[in-house]
């Protein structure tokens, strides 16, 4: 088998895993990361949320937030697994589509392209 | 390491969206010179690869996590424009669809993840690999500590942009218009976590991938040619 097919094997296969991001910090009751807390979040911490912060915290709305499909967002940790592979499978696929359309404008009409 | 919306002050978001623009079009150039068509698919791997191991958040005491981000590996194996292309498509990518890292951000994850960490892990994996063979457990070594220090360059440079925002805006009363922390929380806060978690985490994957390429297949680790300009 080609490397890369090994690869993106192996890419498929921390798609699957990628639950273990979710869990494990749910486990050892982790929330966000340093410096990326909602607004909700904030107002728990500090007792308030700066004005600037607020007006611009809700700019955009992702389709799926916090790697959680929708109306996924307060169901079960099993449900929020599954949410979480599929959008795992559709952010690599997003991506690499990306990278394609991109990759075969960059690498287009270009002499010596076959070695 | 991805800044969300409403932490960054219109002059840093401006800033730093205005840095990455001439790095975007240099990468965009130098990519275009150099990338084979062949050479896609590798280009697509490094983007997945990024994207899919910044979902693995790891849990520290004090109730917060991090992550790997796989931009000193792309660096490594794309050379830094190229990876520089790749880890920049991943956070788009986060950021539009999934909400991680803020749209007004992208300018300053960009710079931090996409460039900041890519040039620091291709320098730093060349620099200590010198001129040994391909397949030489020096550039396991050198893959490590390039990934534990680029992630940890990463996070400094993050730490920086949250740290000047109660410099640059208040409000008329003293309150922080946005991140409320100075440089004397932010720096120890996110360096201190990559030092002691974050930056071992990224090593090891750094590492892992490229002794794993060793074995399998050496020819996706000389596949950077230094680009003539």
């Amino acid at each position: 088998m080609k490397t890369t097919a090994k690869l993106w094997i192996g890419i498929g296969i921390l798609a699957l895993l990628s639950p273990l991001g979710l869990i494990l910090p749910e486990r050892f009751k982790a929330g966000d990361a340093w410096g990326e807390w909602g607004v909700n979040t904030f107002k728990e911490i500090f007792g308030y949320v700066p004005a600037g912060l607020r007006k611009l915290s809700n700019l955009w709305s992702a389709p799926f937030s916090d790697y959680a499909l929708n109306g996924q967002q307060d169901k079960g940790l099993c449900q929020l697994s599954l949410g979480y592979i599929a959008s795992a499978v559709i952010g690599i696929l997003v991506t690499v589509c990306a990278v394609m359309l991109l990759g075969r404008f960059l690498s287009k009409g270009k002499p010596g392209e076959k070695r | 390491m991805h800044i969300p919306d409403g932490y960054l002050g219109p002059v840093t978001s401006a800033l730093t969206y205005a840095l990455m623009l001439p790095i975007w079009s240099a990468a965009s150039r130098i990519v275009k010179k150099t990338l084979k068509a062949r050479q896609v698919p590798l280009l697509a791997i490094g983007a997945a690869f990024s994207f899919v191991i910044m979902m693995f958040n790891i849990p520290i005491p004090g109730g917060t996590t991090g992550h790997a981000t796989g931009a000193a590996l792309a660096g490594i194996l794309l050379g830094p424009w190229a990876a520089c292309i790749a880890v920049t498509i991943a956070l788009v990518v986060q950021a539009l669809l999934f909400g991680d890292g803020g749209i007004t951000a992208i300018g300053a994850n960009c710079f931090n993840m996409a460039f900041v960490e890519t040039f620091a892990g291709y320098f730093i994996y060349k620099l200590i690999s010198g001129s040994s063979a391909i397949t030489s457990g020096r550039r396991v070594f050198a893959a490590g500590i390039a990934g534990y220090i680029a992630i940890n360059a990463a996070a400094l440079s993050t730490a920086v942009m949250f740290g000047i925002q109660p410099i640059l805006h208040r409000t008329a009363d003293g309150q922080p218009l946005y991140c409320p922390y100075g440089l004397n929380v932010s720096i120890p806060a996110m360096l201190g976590e990559h030092l002691l978690v974050f930056g071992w985490v990224e090593a090891l994957v750094t590492a892992l991938v490229v002794k794993y390429l060793q074995k399998q297949d050496s020819s996706l680790l000389e596949s950077v040619k230094e680009p003539k300009r």
